[in-house]
């Protein structure tokens, strides 16, 4: 190698590319490394779930499990707390989603245009459920869900009263730390603003501007925050077990006393549900201003052309 | 300039003693404006000046603290912006980004449920108005910022707007493209006829499109006034300085006219009493030649049109050694002129506005 007599540095750019060419290769080789370790940490115990609910015990194949899993007469008769579980865990993902994104878009969405210095705490407030443990939670909200149960036991009747759906209210503080961050992601890509009021000087009031110009716009951050809630909600076992309800979570915990291979059928289902869902949220994210069109302009103009 | 023509679109707007204050400092402080159907009058003033404040208070963006909005005859000062049925073009681009220029000016028809089919003409019409008949299916994201700026004019058009308020709308684009759009601005308005409100800190946009244009400084409308006539009669130094280039020559006022670098030039009414005072001269209104030298060349530079030659006048008998003055000559003579040279500077005796020495 040529280099100064002064420094000993190489004089051409040669040996400084080939330095960098190597450091690239270390790079690369070191994201492999750790991208197959932690595959493998995600692999091997899903392996560990799936092999176990293909064999029987004595090591042969087996697809029973699966094949009662699929059918869902039997999984109903056989499994009832399993379909249970099911039902109210994709009702309480319904009712925590549509119940934060009424709660929080406006909210979040007025603080930003006319009442910026309550942003503060709005965000301190939302993302307070990150810092209090489930267990302490449901120890708060005890007193009121007891007195929720008995207003409603009152009026409606048991049936209503004491149904797993209401778990939603509580579930829509646990994911109010996400989804706000996707909001607050979502507002701050736009000028809220400037586009609310374009909207009112043509003639909008407050709700179509929400529904009209905020809400299209916020497409990504809304389906960000919803897929959050339902991964969040599909997965939560502790409230569900403490209250004494039975949702998707407290159902394969139950099942796993009596039928182990079914429950871990179940929890793989969950699991890539959960990873699907989240694979479906990354690639909206990076979709997003090559597909700008809302559904609600597709709807629009399908009914114009109609 | 053309005068304000009454109009079958026009409508008369009233801006009665507003006041609007941020924390206590007052950004509107008593402001009356009266604008006649159909015309464009431009509020030009510093940053800060209240001139947007005025301009929301219009649009319902702001409830003023005190005073009234009047449109038309009917005071709106209570009506929400909704119900104001007003266009406005915001600084900022304001395109719905989820809709395509065509969907954004049909925006406000929808919401008048107007049938598609007229809104789709409407649309058509507006956007050929602006000259984007061809972009009509692109989103903001895919159009110039010129190009959003003329689809939200066709947006803000599009709905028949009883008023036209434009919020510094060519402030974000470049020279080249602000120039073409404010005369397209200019165009659009004197076709259409619609009474607009024009709020810009660019004197010469404000001079070059509007029919009249009030300077303000602190909330207040220190001078509202054609463009010609602001520009060679201000009423007092801020509008003098704020309006194209204005000397501050030192003189002295007698019987109407002051005596300044040697000549005399007649004082335009509320000019300061007899005495020492600084006269506000115009660069066109000096002339410079070799007769009896009174003022060294600093600088001369070659702009096109015209050239400008920087001057210090030596100290005189008209007060103290006095700032650099900047003298406008032909641009064929600015080769005459080279840093150093001995040079007579006196006024060409057009009216000028003298204020209080100091």
């Amino acid at each position: 190698m040529t280099g100064s007599p002064m420094t000993g540095l190489p004089l051409n750019g040669a040996p400084v590319k080939g330095q960098r060419a190597v450091r690239l290769r270390r790079q690369t080789w070191f994201r492999r490394v750790v991208v197959t370790v932690v595959v493998i940490a995600f692999l091997i115990p899903l392996y560990g779930m799936l092999n176990f609910t293909t064999h029987d015990p004595s090591g042969q194949v087996d697809l029973t499990t699966w094949r009662t899993l699929v059918d869902v007469n039997k999984i109903s008769t056989d499994y009832p707390d399993l379909a249970t579980g099911f039902v109210a865990s994709v009702g309480l993902a319904i009712v925590t989603v549509s119940v934060m994104l009424v709660l929080l878009v406006p909210t979040m969405t007025w603080v930003r245009l006319r009442l910026p210095s309550m942003s503060r705490p709005v965000e301190f407030i939302c993302l307070l459920p990150l810092t209090v443990p489930a267990i302490v939670l449901v120890v708060g909200l005890s007193p009121v869900y007891s007195w929720l149960t008995d207003w409603l036991v009152y009026f409606f009747g048991e049936s209503v009263g004491e149904s797993t759906i209401w778990l939603g209210l509580a579930y829509v503080i646990l994911v109010l730390p996400y989804s706000y961050r996707s909001i607050d992601a979502g507002l701050r890509a736009i000028d809220v603003r400037t586009l609310s009021e374009a909207a009112r000087s043509l003639g909008a009031g407050w709700p179509t501007v929400m529904w009209r110009v905020v809400l299209p716009n916020l497409r990504t951050a809304v389906l960000s925050a919803s897929f959050l809630s339902v991964a969040l909600v599909l997965g939560e076992f502790t409230i569900a077990n403490l209250f004494s309800r039975t949702n998707l979570q407290v159902a394969m915990y139950l099942l796993g006393k009596s039928d182990a291979q079914i429950s871990i059928a179940v929890g793989l289902v969950s699991l890539v549900f959960a990873f699907l869902v989240l694979f479906a949220m990354s690639f909206v994210g990076t979709t997003r201003g090559r597909t700008t069109r809302s559904p609600f302009r597709l709807r629009r103009n399908r009914q114009e052309s109609t | 300039m053309s005068a304000p023509t009454e109009t079958a679109r026009g409508v008369t707007v009233e801006l009665t003693d507003l006041r609007r204050s941020y924390g206590g400092i007052p950004a509107l402080d008593g402001l009356t404006l009266h604008l006649a159907p159909g015309e464009l009058v431009a509020l030009l003033g510093p940053s800060g000046c209240g001139k947007t404040t005025a301009l929301r208070c219009l649009a319902g963006l702001e409830d003023p603290d005190s005073g009234t909005v009047s449109v038309g005859g009917r005071d709106v000062t209570g009506v929400p912006t909704n119900k104001r049925d007003m266009g406005m073009v915001f600084q900022a681009y304001s395109l719905f980004p989820h809709l395509t220029a065509r969907e954004n000016v049909e925006f406000g028809l929808l919401l008048r449920k107007r049938a598609a089919s007229e809104r789709r003409s409407r649309a058509a019409e507006m956007l050929d108005l602006v000259g984007l008949s061809s972009q009509m299916d692109k989103y903001a994201h895919q159009m110039s910022g010129g190009q959003q700026q003329r689809v939200a004019l066709a947006r803000a058009l599009a709905i028949e707007p009883t008023v036209l308020l434009l919020d510094e709308p060519l402030s974000a684009l470049d020279a080249k493209v602000r120039v073409q759009l404010r005369d397209e601005i200019r165009r659009i308005q004197t076709e259409v006829g619609t009474t607009t409100l024009f709020v810009t800190h660019d004197q010469e946009e404000a001079l070059a499109v509007a029919d009249r244009v009030g300077v303000m400084r602190s909330g207040v409308l220190q001078q509202i006034a054609a463009p010609e006539e602001l520009y060679s009669r201000p009423v007092n130094d801020f509008v003098a300085d704020f309006v194209g280039v204005t000397n501050r020559v030192p003189g002295h006022v007698s019987g109407g006219s002051a005596s300044v670098l040697g000549g005399r030039v007649e004082l335009l009414p509320g000019s300061a009493g007899d005495g020492t005072a600084t006269v506000l001269v115009r660069p066109e209104h000096l002339t410079l030649d070799r007769t009896a030298a009174n003022a060294t060349v600093v600088s001369a530079s070659f702009l096109g049109s015209h050239a400008k030659v920087v001057v210090t006048p030596d100290a005189g008998a008209e007060g103290t050694a006095a700032a650099p003055l900047v003298v406008q000559v032909r641009s064929a003579d600015v080769g005459s002129f080279s840093p150093g040279d001995r040079v007579c500077v006196r006024p060409t005796g057009a009216a000028a506005l003298a204020v209080a020495a100091g």
